[in-house]
């Protein structure tokens, strides 16, 4: 968020530049869009000075003509500051500094995985220095392994110490370290093994130069100039974290971070980064096919037509996982009332009442940034960190929030990373956890509470009701609850940017009321729902009905769109339903149960080869464009079900025929979109082979594939310059090859990016189209209303009154049965990741989870529903309550939270 | 693991030395004091200290690697420190190491077969004005000369009662 600030006046070569008194000098010459080289700053991790590349020289006067060199970065852009970039020692020092990095760093960049896109390149270029006058041995390193995602080569390390500093202090991993000292210094862990961190792939970014490189991108490698790219949104959770997809010829190749300040801004997880492979896998449907005789794309579609003709009862069931418009082209196909939304009726209600929730306020929904920004936070019933990764890492921001406010009074500026860590030592701010079992966030939280799905509902609506007296009271408390509950309660009237996270993991609607609840008599409040699913929203938007009213109602003929029934209901149901319905057409990208039930199978895009809109869990609408050209045989779902002329034309029919969507066609330019005449290029300008690729069928040069859906072409033809926000493909500029060119895109570094990040809000607090909440509770007294010390909160007039009535009952075990709750894993409980061989690498087998007491009564092994399984003990789960991994196989399609008995073996 | 009693004693003040919260703090002495009593910093002293401070042993591992003086081998009963930093190397920290290593036929960083001597080069310890200086265990020794190195090694040896090893 923008923010009044002070402006300063300093003189960069005696020319006045206005400047943010509250940042360092270094922040600001790049903001001010200068070339001044560094390693150790991160526009997200700080300064620390340690690497004494951004020397400039400052002058005390304008009369002072010696002058002394200081590091930008450790200086304050204090009025009247007069510096030198060009100064001829600052810049000696400057190149003298690289030299000292390059005694050691190997001259293997010809070999290097960085090479192209390395900032110790970059920056060895911008210094000047290129020749080697030391004459004696490099040092060098054992490397180790460090699992599937990351190789490690250290003999390239140059000691600037980010690594560790966003592993420890950024991501709060704790295996990873630095060792020894001086040129023997070592970043690694203490013996070969996989990374902990969740959060490690960003290292391919974070290191300046090529220590840490993609392990993935490696078994299939191509030089950054040498890929094409795409702006993307990953799709593998709800967050809708901006990437840039890269490809080569027909594999693609890898996903980078996509700066977009408000949603992920520097970093993404590693099931974001890595779990792309999905798209080369050999399950791929690259061929339509009807039963089992490969089809031709005509006849195919020819095939689908004659079908919906002949069977006026057609249903269409929809996917979360699709995008915006081609959900709408089977509703347009088939009808509103015969298009279901492909989820079961328990995960559509909660959409719904989510989607209400936010549209009735008063509390918004934040995004990212929003959320790293907060003071004080209370998750309810959800595993953050195995649901949506990018909001824990987030999340780990926040609880300094509140502690840094020690920094301030210290006047200690807050880009001083060693300084302010020094006063914060290990403060956190308020951080409260609610959840059936531990969490990967337990260890910054500063309480957690365990229970029963319907007990941390209670927990919510007690902290709702501790905080105003209107809300219903859940009787019987259980003494550590109302602790808790007392906590949380102070901390949240002692915050002034208290944030709820809640949503739809435990499919119980008893949370999302609590949250909800919480979320109205805390003015000030922001309210975050974390849905399954990179489209959750925009499903729940398209009003269609649930699967099990699509099961019900028995139709002759079902056109399935990129869902596998199988993972979403337990598989004698859908297999009753596909055996009684005499037509099945299934448009999906990868094989599985569901396709293996279609008489017509169509060969469908997946996100890196289609165009579209996804609608994030802050209802940010986000438009994704693929990167590989349109293909004869593998089309789009929209373009397989109807007939549109290119995606704005789908983005128009929907814009004026679905409520509340109307605001999409703002997420990105139209494809008509023209920067001085010219579409903005996939390719960097020195993408090689243009003339050679195809020599040995032709020499002649084919014209580039024409895309109808964007206002991006693929080629390296185009406009170079800037093209708006939701149009980078990458990020790229003259003397930047990394991904620290992102500065050259922001407004202001670490700020949004120039015109505005991507993305348009569908819904801003208690703006929507809002639908009447069934149960609300009678208007509040006016002697109850709200009293907010310490703080003006303009929103404590905005409260309505409109509560929640229906505490659920504490939750009762039973003798000899276990509510058994899902668990969710970032690497395994995803579906298409799940087809990615890295990610792959690290899924754990399927278990049954007890909690110490109940283990020990089943010993190694026991049967739940059916199925033996390994016991493992889990901490944190209620007496009464199991758990079994979400979404791994074989266990997909069991609906939970269910009651069953388990059994010795 | 436990330790002698005399050094349990010594731990469990320095843990009470520092704010509560802040016990990580005595890291370096409780490793300074293990190594003197066991000879070497072991993996099992990393994470006995670690337990007790309540770190991760590899932070103390981190603590390691970057003080010289702390060892993860077994050193030589009598641990033999030159130095060659700037002082001493001007009058003879070079040739003294060289020497050192004949005498006592081993290299940099390494221990006799009997175990009795060991042999570092090091960095200044401080006792420039006294160059070139060298540090037998927490012993100083100044203005060492080949010949009076031999004759300190000798009465080690002598008083340790074992043959010459060469």
């Amino acid at each position: 968020m923008p923010v009044e600030i002070d402006v300063t006046t300093v003189y960069i070569e005696d020319r006045p530049y206005p400047m943010d008194p509250e940042q360092n000098l270094l922040h600001q010459c790049l903001s001010a869009g200068f070339n001044l080289p560094y390693f150790c700053w991160h526009p997200a991790l700080g300064s620390v000075g340690a690497c004494r590349q951004c020397a400039v020289k400052q002058f005390k006067d304008e009369h002072d003509k010696h002058g002394r060199i200081v590091m930008a970065c450790m200086t304050p852009a204090s009025d009247g500051t007069r510096i030198s970039i060009k100064d001829s020692e600052a810049a000696a020092f400057r190149a003298g500094i690289i030299e000292g990095m390059m005694l050691n760093h190997p001259h293997d960049c010809p070999v290097c995985d960085e090479g192209g896109e390395c900032h110790l390149q970059d920056m060895t270029v911008m210094t000047g220095h290129d020749y080697r006058r030391y004459r004696f041995e490099k040092r060098t390193f054992r490397n180790q392994y460090l699992g599937p995602f990351l190789n490690h080569e250290m003999n390239r390390c140059i000691q600037c110490y980010r690594c560790v500093r966003f592993y420890r202090e950024y991501a709060g991993g704790a295996d990873f370290n630095s060792f020894a000292l001086r040129n023997l210094v070592y970043f690694g862990r203490d013996k070969d093994g996989v990374l902990e961190n969740e959060f490690a792939g960003n290292l391919v970014e974070v290191c300046p130069t090529g220590v840490f490189t993609d392990a993935t991108l490696k078994r299939h490698y191509t030089r950054k100039w040498d890929l094409e790219f795409s702006p993307s949104i990953c799709t593998q959770c709800s967050l809708g974290c901006n990437i840039s997809i890269g490809k080569r010829y027909d594999t693609l190749r890898r996903v980078v971070n996509r700066y977009n300040g408000e949603v992920n801004g520097y970093f993404l997880c590693d099931r974001g980064r890595f779990g792309y492979e999905f798209v080369n896998s050999e399950r791929r449907i690259r061929q339509s096919r009807l039963r089992t005789e490969a089809i031709g794309p005509d006849a195919a579609k020819r095939h689908l037509r004659d079908l919906v003709a002949s069977n006026p009862g057609v249903i269409g069931i929809g996917s979360p996982r699709a995008s915006l418009e081609s959900n709408f082209a089977l509703r347009a196909l088939v009808g509103p009332d015969r298009f279901y939304a492909g989820i079961p009726s328990s995960e559509l209600e909660l959409l719904r009442l989510m989607l209400d929730i936010l549209r009735s306020g008063p509390a918004g929904t934040p995004s990212l940034r929003e959320v790293e920004s907060s003071d004080a936070v209370l998750v309810l019933g959800e595993d953050v960190m195995n649901v949506a990764p990018r909001m824990a890492l987030s999340l780990r921001q926040s609880v300094r929030q509140q502690p840094i406010e020690i920094a301030k009074r210290l006047h200690v500026a807050l880009w001083q990373d060693h300084g302010v860590r020094e006063v914060l030592q290990d403060a956190k701010g308020p951080f409260f956890i609610a959840t059936s079992s531990a969490t990967r966030l337990d260890d910054i939280a500063t309480e957690c509470c365990r229970g029963a799905p319907d007990d941390v509902a209670r927990v919510g609506y007690a902290i709702a009701r501790a905080l105003h007296s209107s809300s219903p009271e859940p009787q019987d408390l259980a003494d550590n609850q109302r602790a808790f509950v007392e906590s949380v309660t102070n901390a949240f009237k002692m915050a002034k940017r208290p944030l709820v996270i809640s949503g739809a993991s435990y499919r119980n609607i008893g949370i999302i009321r609590a949250a909800a609840n919480v979320s109205r008599v805390l003015p000030g409040a922001t309210l975050s729902f974390i849905t399954p699913e990179c489209n959750s929203f925009g499903l729940a938007f398209l009003t269609g009905t649930s699967l099990e009213a699509a099961i019900k109602a028995k139709p002759t003929a079902a056109i399935v769109i990129e869902n596998d029934l199988y993972r979403r209901l337990p598989a004698p149901e859908v297999d009753s339903f596909f055996s009684q319905c005499a037509h099945v057409v299934v448009l999906d990208h990868l094989e599985n149960r569901t396709t293996t039930r279609a008489e017509l199978v169509l060969s469908t895009a997946t996100f890196a080869e289609a165009d579209g809109t996804l609608v994030n869990n802050e209802c940010r609408a986000q438009r994704f464009f693929g990167v590989f050209p349109p293909s004869e045989t593998i089309r789009q779902s929209w373009q397989w079900l109807g007939e549109w002329e290119n995606l704005d034309r789908v983005i128009a029919d929907m814009s004026g025929g679905v409520p509340g969507l109307s605001g999409i066609a703002q997420a990105a330019p139209s494809a008509a979109f023209r920067m001085s005449g010219a579409k903005v290029p996939r390719e960097p300008h020195r993408w090689s082979g243009r003339t050679a690729v195809l020599a040995n069928i032709t020499v002649d040069e084919p014209k580039p594939p024409v895309d109808l859906n964007s206002p991006l072409s693929f080629s390296m033809e185009g406009n170079p310059d800037q093209p708006p926000a939701a149009l980078i493909p990458f990020f790229w500029s003259p003397g930047w090859n990394s991904a620290q060119a992102t500065n050259k895109f922001q407004e202001e570094i670490a700020g949004p990016l120039r015109g505005g990040d991507p993305g348009v809000r569908l819904i801003e607090a208690g703006q929507g189209e809002g639908i009447p909440m069934a149960s609300r509770a009678a208007e509040s007294d006016e002697d109850a209303r709200l009293s907010a010390p310490n703080r003006d909160r303009q929103g404590a007039d905005a409260f309505n009154g409109a509560l929640f009535a229906s505490v659920p009952s504490a939750f009762q075990p039973r003798e000899n049965e276990w509510l058994i709750i899902p668990l969710f894993h970032i690497f395994g409980s995803d579906e298409l990741s799940r087809a990615a061989p890295a990610v792959a690498q690290l899924f754990p087998d399927p278990y049954l989870a007890l909690n110490a007491d109940d283990a020990a009564k089943f010993g190694a092994e026991a049967s739940v529903m059916g199925r033996n399984l390994p016991v493992r003990v889990t901490p944190g789960l209620p007496q009464g309550v199991a758990g079994l991994p979400s979404g791994l196989p074989p266990l997909e399609g069991i609906m939970l939270p269910a009651w069953s008995g388990i059994s010795r073996i | 693991m436990t330790f002698s009693p005399a050094l349990e004693e010594k731990f469990a003040r320095i843990l009470t030395i520092y704010p509560p919260g802040r016990q990580r703090s005595a890291v370096v002495p409780m490793l300074l004091y293990a190594q003197d009593e066991i000879g070497h910093v072991s993996q099992e002293v990393i994470d006995e200290i670690a337990h007790r401070v309540g770190i991760a042993p590899m932070q103390v591992d981190e603590v390691i690697g970057y003080y010289s003086m702390l060892h993860r081998k077994p050193l030589g009963k009598y641990h033999v420190q030159v130095c060659t930093n700037i002082c001493c190397l001007l009058v003879g920290g070079q040739s003294l190491l060289e020497h050192a290593s004949k005498t006592l036929g081993i290299g940099n960083k390494q221990v006799t077969a009997d175990g009795l001597f060991s042999l570092e080069e090091v960095e200044c310890m401080g006792a420039c004005s006294w160059a070139p200086a060298i540090q037998v265990n927490y012993d100083f020794h100044h203005k060492v000369t080949p010949e009076r190195l031999d004759r300190l090694i000798e009465d080690i040896r002598k008083a340790q009662g074992t043959k010459q090893v060469s």
